[in-house]
């Protein structure tokens, strides 16, 4: 039963990363438009770099 | 100037570095730092292609810092240098094939991201990362853990539910500590009650090392209720943000004359006594009388008629009439809440007042459910404590039948019928701003129509052009062409349609309020009123235009408004449900006869009176008829005000379509019978739904109330109940 002591933190630890990463989605505005972000991944417009923020 | 500014931000002279710089580059820096966002609306937008597009073009214009299209509210943001007007960026857009309108910022309050909702969605995501790790454990409690595994299990659990529960459960702790603040039981008071009884007594059991703790049960209650709770708000905040984007779209502005110069300003601004200019084609924005200039005014809007009315002069105007021809000048008489427009919004209010007590099928459920949980409970923590004399065992059982009773369907029940619904009727281009228009739509029995507007699209069609001599169709279609005037772009229309090439009419010249006059070989052409052309005709019917060449006697050409596309069906639709149409309508009496009688309407009245047309409704709605009221115009808004449920077109002046429950984003009027369709379906789902409930509660009431509930079979009672009502109101779509 001592794995237990390893286990559950470990679980919860991961359990906690999903919720930080669901944060994250929700405080960089991921959820504000679902029907363009579904689309837009299809575009057929490529570029070589990210695109600079001046 | 912006030099001058320069020196004045502190950030720059503060900064040691910036002074040494070119003062070029200084400039520079400010113009850039200036940023304004633009909202633009897009409602073309159906792929990917159009918003690539889109955003191409937008990033193409000089000083457009950053442009991003938002697809599911057909607008685009725009970040731009304070030298970008939305002119540039509209055109920008036009060139590129993409229809754009700009958006009025200020109107638009959505431009801030939905706080509420993101709220929502952020307790919904702790519920349900809480409600999975506690469920993990229990499901080792329910396979058999027992002793200090138990309890170690019961003890992580408590300290994952209890700050969960804290945060998660605020909305519901809200709203029922304002429920009974108000001395009124609501969904949430039931809700609040079971989450803190269940916490309390797992609490203690755990501390007591008991077999029984409702951790994740208290945890999926907060994760289901939530899930409801968002879906619901989304619906809404959808509906709200198309709504208040058709207010955006009429950016309220005014010219106004200043020691002979023109300024641009608010209409807010406005105040009695200023002079204002109104171009043709401009909507008048207060009450006033016009110094200057002649002009027709169209008022279909006001009053539901069709023929454009003379406006010269010591002429009275009132807001909300469009100029039609020439531009004119007029003096303010009252503005903002005095006006005419403003005046009937008291009527709107005394009729509202009756549709706010129509009580809802959840507050109807609320309202049985209720007290007869909280009846249920104190019996089952009664009986117990008489029977055993157990205090521990009894709060136990109560809290057993408080979490397996606790509306966690009822909660999904209505959201999750009225999302899909709607997000069915949004695709149609039907917009439903209110949460009760469904349930209210389903119930109408009469659907009442207005004319002008909204059974037709108030453009008028020149049906006489084609009984018009051949000789002189050429004339009229040469003459028509020198005016934007409705009526002589219908005659250039219908020339068109029967192809016949316009005659060179030489000299002309727009006579604004009367009508255009030119010259062919030699002779005066004049097209317009009657007193104006000259010459005697006998009074035509309905409206006309008249066409005189010389001293020939003048032609009439007869006009009747077009049907709008769906008009027919919407009639026919509504029929076919059951429902009586009639037609009320502002306008004169052979149109609207001709109207009902070609619609095949048998219960017609003409020239009635905004006043008229409320008391019309509220009559009906007296005799126990509930009424559908489909109208576009401000004589429509108190009758659209008291009707059971409403609807306007998306042309309607902003009054009606605030009074209204639904509106009509596409031309087609056809949408509405279908609704009618969709509404009467979600309300049986709706129904439906309720019952599911209630048969699962029916099930394991019993075993709560005999103390043979487990955790377990609470669990599986929740999420089964919660999982067949959801799929249930996807049956909607």
């Amino acid at each position: 039963m001592e794995i237990l002591a390893i286990l559950i933190p470990a679980s919860l630890l991961l359990g906690a990363v999903g919720l930080a990463a669901f944060f994250w989605t929700l405080k960089s505005d991921q959820y504000d438009d679902p029907e363009g972000d579904a689309r837009r991944i299809l575009s057929g417009e490529y570029d070589d770099k990210p695109k600079q923020d001046d | 100037m912006a030099m001058a500014d320069s020196a004045e931000i502190p950030g720059a002279a503060a900064c040691p570095a910036c002074v040494a710089t070119d003062p070029q580059e200084t400039v520079a820096r400010i113009r850039a730092a200036s940023t304004e966002r633009l909202m633009l609306s897009l409602p073309g937008i159906a792929d990917a292609d159009a918003m690539m597009a889109a955003e191409r073009a937008l990033r193409g214009v000089e000083g457009v810092r950053e442009a991003r299209v938002n697809m599911t509210m057909k607008r685009a943001a725009v970040t731009a240098a304070g030298t970008v007007t939305p002119e540039m960026l509209v055109a920008a857009l036009t060139a590129a094939g993409v229809e754009a309108h700009e958006l009025d910022a200020g109107t638009l309050a959505a431009t801030q991201t939905d706080r509420t909702g993101r709220e929502l969605l952020m307790r919904l995501g702790v519920a349900g990362f809480a409600t999975m790790n506690v469920m993990l454990l229990s499901v080792s409690v329910w396979a058999g853990a027992e002793g200090a595994t138990r309890d170690l299990f019961h003890w992580i659990s408590a300290m994952i539910a209890l700050p969960t529960v804290a945060f998660a459960g605020q909305p519901f702790y809200r709203n029922a500590w304002s429920a009974l603040r108000r001395g009124s039981l609501n969904m949430d008071v039931p809700i609040t009650l079971a989450i803190v009884l269940t916490i309390v007594t797992s609490l203690y059991e755990t501390v007591q090392s008991g077999a029984h703790a409702y951790f994740d049960a208290t945890l999926m209650l907060c994760f289901f209720l939530l899930a409801g709770r968002y879906l619901d708000h989304r619906t809404r905040a959808v509906a709200r943000s198309a709504a208040e984007e058709l207010a955006a779209l009429e950016v309220a502005r005014a010219t106004r004359i200043r020691d002979g110069a023109e300024e641009t300003v608010p209409q807010a601004e406005l105040a009695v006594g200023d002079l204002i200019r109104v171009r043709p084609g401009a909507r008048i924005p207060v009450d006033g009388v016009v110094a200057e200039g002649s002009s027709e005014l169209d008022r279909a809007l006001l009053t539901g008629e069709t023929l454009p009315v003379f406006a010269g002069p010591g002429v009275a105007v009132s807001a909300g009439e469009v100029n039609l021809t020439g531009p004119l000048v007029m003096r303010a008489t009252a503005v903002g809440r005095d006006t005419s427009l403003h005046a009937l919004t008291d009527l709107v209010a005394i009729a509202e007042s009756g549709r706010s007590q129509y009580s809802s099928l959840a507050d109807k459920a609320a309202k049985l459910y209720a007290p007869g949980v909280h009846i249920l409970s104190a019996l089952a923590f009664a009986g117990w404590l008489a029977g055993t004399g157990d205090l521990r065992v009894a709060l136990n059982i109560a809290a057993a039948v408080l979490i397996i009773t606790c509306p966690c369907a009822l909660g999904l029940a209505v959201p999750a019928v009225t999302t899909a619904a709607s997000g069915r009727l949004f695709r149609r281009g039907l917009l439903i701003k209110d949460a009760t228009a469904l349930e209210r739509l389903a119930e109408t029995d009469i659907a009442v129509f207005d004319k002008t507007g909204t059974l037709t699209l108030g453009q008028p069609e020149a049906e006489g052009f084609a009984a018009l001599d051949p000789a002189m169709q050429p004339l009229a279609a040469g003459i028509a062409q020198g005016s934007a005037h409705p009526l002589a772009m219908a005659i250039t229309r219908a020339a068109d349609a029967e192809g016949v090439a316009p005659a060179p009419v030489e000299a002309l010249r727009e006579v604004p309020g009367y009508g255009i006059e030119g010259r062919w070989q030699g002779q005066v052409l004049r097209l317009g009123r009657l007193g104006w052309t000259g010459g005697d005709g006998a009074e035509a019917q309905g409206t006309a235009t008249w066409l005189r060449l010389g001293e020939d006697q003048p032609l009439a050409i007869g006009f009747c408004d077009r049907l709008r596309p769906g008009a027919r069906e919407a009639v026919e639709g509504l029929k076919a449900q059951g429902l009586e149409v009639q037609l009320l309508s502002g306008d004169a009496e052979p149109a609207v006869r001709a109207l009902a009688e070609s619609l095949g309407i048998a219960t017609w009245r003409a020239g009635m009176l905004p006043a008229e047309k409320a008391a019309h409704v509220q009559a009906l709605a007296g005799a126990g008829a509930k009424v559908l009221m489909a109208g576009d115009g401000l004589n429509d808004t108190a009758a659209l005000a008291s009707a059971h449920a409403s609807v306007s077109p998306a042309s309607a002046l902003e009054a009606a379509r605030v009074a209204s429950d639904m509106v009509l984003l596409h031309a087609d009027l056809s949408a509405i019978p279908e609704a009618r369709a969709t509404a009467r379906k979600a309300v049986r789902r709706i129904r439906e739904n309720f019952r599911i409930a209630t048969v699962y509660n029916v099930l394991a009431v019993p075993l709560a109330v005999a103390g043979l509930c487990s955790p377990l079979i609470a669990a599986a009672a929740m999420s089964a109940s919660s999982i067949t009502v959801s799929l249930n109101a996807l049956r909607v779509r």
